[in-house]
């Protein structure tokens, strides 16, 4: 017994400092790991409320691209609505839907400001100021106008932390624009305007400057959300079929988001695990 | 530097400067300077390092906290926390009889220089190794750490001239 104390006595400071080193390596391996709640992440109520302190004031800067982004997009939108009553007019009324119990609605979407961006690292994460309290829970889609921006991964009561794409663990479904070749996007930690698909089939007809979407295969994301274009394809005979893809995102400047919940996913998940 | 208030003082500014500006710096899309770690070098020499090693954990998890990196911040920090005694050893040759005596602004520059610059150097390749955490892309963690140690560093150097200059 004497020998122990005498041992803890004289390694006293040696032992602690290894206490707080495994302590924060395993804070850093549990950070790493999309299925584990965290118990470090800005999603909390202090740093979620200096960030978005913070994002206050530092937002009237972006004002202008952000106005611009917002009206390019209304401008689509409304191209879309004018093109969907032109249709209706076609299919006549008897198509019309009257009873509100058959309408299905399969996604429901929530506006979102982020508050804290980073691009630069290997593991990127983002955190927006919406959480728990607007219907915000883990594994919904993020995206903007321009494409897609991550998956969120932990919430708390007012702030959601979001896996950004830029992050070497996320992995993502996607398709080559109008065509069922679908592969999984990744990437490489190397520069943030460009991601990485593997996997596509080879016999998918492949050009630079090919549109890359998102693919309705996941629970996540809704089909048809751009991501960006082709912009160099590894042509030699490798296993992984690597394609280049520029992002249509500048992601170092993000401003408003929108959050997807899909009401389908807790039925889908189901049915795949019922096997 | 050796009532508490001022270790306070310096343990929150040093906390909000790093989250709050240096975080955003960026220059050239990846260099950053990490200046919390003047932590380390301001904080009084004391034979009970316990608490010493305690703060520093503090100080790393909270920026850890801000920037989503787990637990980096607070690993590379504590290493250097733990190794500095060795370190003053070395270089100021100082032993535990001028403990309550010491103060790094009235050390000759070339000593603390180099001082500094080793344990900048430490702390900036154990972040970045970690960070990356692979040995894929291991020169990007060879100039990270080269160049963001030189930020820091100009950074430090100048901070601890105009603070030395007040008092």
């Amino acid at each position: 017994m004497q020998q122990i104390i005498y041992f803890f006595q004289k390694f006293k400071y040696f032992l602690f400092f290894l206490l707080l080193e495994i302590i924060a390596l395993s804070l850093t391996f549990n950070n790493l790991d999309f299925h584990r709640s965290k118990f470090v992440n800005s999603a909390n109520n202090l740093t979620g409320g200096f960030y978005s302190q913070y994002s206050n004031i530092s937002d009237f800067f972006n004002l202008r691209t952000e106005n611009e982004r917002l009206s390019e997009e209304n401008t689509y939108l409304k191209n879309l609505l004018a093109k969907k009553s032109y249709l209706d007019s076609l299919k006549e009324l008897e198509f019309t839907v009257i009873d509100s119990s058959k309408f299905k609605q399969k996604y429901s979407y929530t506006a979102a400001k982020i508050i804290n961006n980073n691009y630069s690292k290997q593991f990127n994460f983002l955190t927006v100021n919406k959480g728990q309290k607007d219907g915000i829970s883990k594994e919904m889609a993020a995206f903007n106008s321009k494409g897609i921006i991550g998956i969120t991964e932990n919430t708390s009561t007012n702030y959601t932390r979001i896996q950004s794409i830029l992050n070497r663990d996320s992995r993502i479904n996607a398709r080559l624009k109008n065509t069922n070749y679908f592969g999984t996007l990744s990437w490489d930690g190397k520069d943030y305007k460009t991601v990485q698909l593997y996997d596509i089939p080879r016999q998918a007809p492949l050009k630079i400057g090919d549109t890359i979407e998102t693919d309705g295969k996941s629970t996540i994301f809704p089909e048809g959300i751009l991501i960006g274009t082709i912009s160099k394809i590894n042509n030699g005979n490798t296993a992984d079929n690597k394609v280049d893809v520029t992002l249509f995102n500048d992601m170092s400047n993000l401003g408003y988001i929108y959050i997807v919940k899909n009401f389908d996913k807790i039925e889908i998940k189901n049915l795949e695990n019922n096997e | 530097m050796n009532n508490p208030l001022s270790t306070i003082t310096l343990f929150f500014s040093l906390l909000l400067l790093q989250v709050l500006i240096l975080n955003n710096i960026l220059f050239l899309g990846f260099i950053n300077p990490y200046v919390y770690i003047a932590f380390v070098f301001y904080y009084p020499l004391k034979e009970n390092r316990i608490p010493f090693l305690f703060y520093c954990f503090l100080l790393g998890i909270s920026i850890d906290f801000f920037s989503d990196t787990g637990g980096i911040h607070a690993l590379s920090i504590v290493f250097i926390a733990y190794i500095r005694l060795f370190f003053i050893r070395l270089y100021l040759k100082k032993t535990a009889i001028d403990y309550p005596f010491f103060n790094l602004n009235s050390e000759p520059f070339g000593k603390v220089f180099n001082y500094v610059v080793t344990l900048t150097v430490i702390h900036h390749f154990i972040y970045f190794s970690f960070a990356n955490f692979s040995f894929q892309n291991f020169s990007n963690v060879l100039l990270n750490t080269l160049f963001s140690s030189i930020f820091t560093l100009i950074l430090f150097f100048l901070g601890a001239y105009i603070f030395k200059k007040k008092n």
